[in-house]
């Protein structure tokens, strides 16, 4: 097989262009524009509806799109559908794990599905199990699985075929912080061994740990793009101070507020002023004589820039 | 596991090429072996109803109520022969239809909406269509035992005068199917459970077993029931048994007739299926 060069920039895995999806006259993905390199760690970053599962079936090769430009791998996913996922690890937003089959057999059926030998099945079931930590729930059944690790599972199924491209829609939805803790170790491993990753998210800690490269997206729009402390950087201030003067009076007081840092957003249940000094303000507040009845100064995160392009918060 | 080979673009294509030929030729049968998989966890339901389902019926028809015809009305009770024998082609068919009563409806729903397995299937490299043929050979490797078991009681019982009888396997797989593909033609597109299940029971699968000529001759009905016989898959699975079984006299038509109406239900609700299947998953 032929090796890449060195110096030779490889071929993106995955380009969309101007890709969208219209149910009904409405627009759930709305000419999106994107490209992921070999390797990297891709993800999609925005609320609920934004259309991020709908992008990632298109990727996906299982959801025709309505107009605009999509490869996979070079291979367009209309003429080249089993062909492309083949070549992908599929992990959906909701499990559809075989709720009649046992742990172990879940992995067998579905590596048979890309045409797999019944041997090498087997074997690549229990080196996963193992990758998964579910080697001592191998017969145990699915129902019987607590949700962090039926996602595991859903992961090591995904990973069945070896694939070129995972696809995570949502990993961590509705899972506890350990569970969330104990999933971004294992796709941090994925990550590693060169794994591309293409990941959904609407939890900018997340995005945070796990990306690379992100697009923030909003009513199926890009809305900005690049790599997690790039899009802090041009899209807010260093840090951020939060303060709260009660739910009666935090509006008020974010007009008087206004001027002071370099941005101030009024949430119902706090105002956060943008600068590079949060401490300083929270000086300067006390001395224009306000009290805040609490406040905390840290760092500005991608929930902050999600704010600053939609004035909205990612979770409502 | 061992970390991604660095390949050229070119190879990756490749490989993805090569990675579509064994899903796209064989998909159909993975499914196949999936769904017999999972049967496996009823297995044994399944393995006693195809036992004791034909020795039951065989002892109360054959035995039960055969006595009582065949006391009243002799040894060539109905059409010409025993109620044992003229009942016998019936029950083979109803044992088949009753597995794709059960195959073909709850596990549709099953795999589309309470636990979508199908989508896993095709996000995976198979195809909506392969589903559908899958799901197909999974019921005709449950069918088909099932049939051959109940045969063999039939023998057993003396319910087959000749060994011609043996083509009752075929028809009565033929018969059945084309009830599971008809159903399926409809489950497949079921998006929210309103009860339709016990509908399909109740106004299409019961009627059906009491009206195809099951328990008695088709002609003893009043005239305007007997359409239900007639457009009874079963009722011409039935008939084609009794003419294989003991010779009934029919005309040649109508005997080619119940051949090509079950074969032509297939043919046009198994595309049909496929098709659903596939609008379906491709949301
Ligand atoms: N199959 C569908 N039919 C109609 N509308 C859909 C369908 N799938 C998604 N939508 C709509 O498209 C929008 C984007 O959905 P989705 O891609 O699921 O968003 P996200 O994953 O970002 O939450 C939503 O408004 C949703 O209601
Ligand atoms: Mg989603």
């Amino acid at each position: 097989m032929a090796r890449v060069s060195v110096g030779i920039v490889p071929a993106p895995v995955i380009t969309a262009s101007a890709l969208t999806k219209t149910y009904k006259g409405f627009s759930a993905v709305d000419g999106i524009s994107f490209e992921v390199a070999p390797g990297e760690s891709f993800g999609l970053l925005g609320p609920n509806g934004a259309g991020k599962s709908t992008t990632m079936r298109m990727v996906g090769a299982v959801s025709t799109r309505t107009s605009g430009e999509l490869a996979i791998l070079g291979l367009d996913p209309d003429q080249y559908g089993p062909e492309i996922r083949s070549q992908l690890g599929v992990v959906p937003q909701s499990d559809n794990l075989d709720m009649e089959l046992r742990v172990r057999d879940n992995l067998i059926v579905y590596g048979r599905y890309f045409g797999l030998p019944r041997a090498q099945v087997a074997k690549r079931a229990d080196e996963l199990l193992e990758f998964a930590q579910l080697a001592d729930r191998a017969k145990s059944k699915v129902d019987d699985l607590s949700g962090g690790m039926k996602r595991r599972l859903t992961i090591a199924r995904a990973l069945i075929n070896d694939p070129r491209i995972l696809l995570l829609d949502e990993p961590t939805t509705g899972l506890d912080p350990q569970a969330r803790h104990i999933l971004w170790d294992r796709l941090f491993r994925l990550k590693e061994q060169g794994t591309t990753l293409v990941l959904t998210t609407h939890y900018m800690d997340e995005a945070e740990q796990l990306c690379d490269r992100l697009v923030v997206v909003d009513k199926g729009r890009i809305m900005a793009e690049g790599s997690p402390a790039a899009l802090i950087r041009e899209y807010s201030s260093r840090e951020v101070l939060e303060v709260r003067f009660g739910s009666e009076r935090n509006e008020a007081l974010g007009e008087q507020l206004a001027g002071i840092g370099d941005r101030v957003e009024v949430l119902p249940d706090r105002v956060l002023i943008y600068s590079s000094n949060g401490e300083a303000v929270l000086e300067r507040i006390t001395q224009l004589g306000h009290e805040p009845i609490t406040s905390l100064v840290r760092r500005s995160s991608l929930e902050d820039v999600f704010l600053r392009l939609t004035g909205r918060t990612l979770v409502e | 596991m061992s970390g991604q080979e660095v390949l050229s673009d070119a190879a990756w294509r490749e490989r993805a090429l090569a990675g579509g030929v064994r899903p796209r030729r064989y998909g159909s049968w993975y499914v196949a072996e999936h769904r017999i998989r999972s049967m496996r966890s009823y297995g044994q339901t399944i393995l006693a109803t195809s036992i004791g389902n034909p020795l039951i019926y065989l002892f109360a028809l054959g035995i039960g109520l055969a006595t009582l015809v065949d006391a009243n009305l002799g040894d060539d009770a109905v059409q010409g022969v025993s109620y044992l024998v003229f009942v016998a082609p019936a029950l083979l068919g109803l044992a088949a239809v009753m597995v794709s009563a059960e195959e073909f409806t709850y596990p549709i729903m099953l795999g589309f909406k309470w636990n979508p397995i199908f989508f896993g299937m095709n996000a995976a490299p198979i195809t909506g269509g392969q589903i559908t043929n899958g799901i197909l050979i999974s019921v005709l490797a449950r069918m088909v035992p099932t049939c051959v078991i109940y045969f063999i009681a039939m023998v057993l019982f003396g319910a087959v005068p000749s060994a011609v009888g043996i083509l009752m396997i075929p028809i009565a797989v033929l018969a059945a199917m084309s009830v599971g593909l008809a159903i399926m033609a409809y489950t497949a597109r079921i998006e929210q459970d309103k009860g339709q299940m016990a509908l399909i029971m109740r106004f299409g699968i019961t009627p059906m077993l009491l009206f195809s000529g099951t328990f008695f001759p088709l002609s003893q009905l009043p005239i305007y029931l007997q359409w239900i016989g007639w457009i009874s898959p079963l009722w011409h699975g039935t008939e084609l048994g009794r003419v294989i079984s003991y010779g009934l006299a029919e005309p040649a038509w109508l005997t080619a007739v119940h051949v090509l109406y079950p074969a032509v239900i297939i043919v046009v609700c198994w595309r049909m299926s496929q098709r659903v299947f596939t609008a379906r998953l491709n949301k």
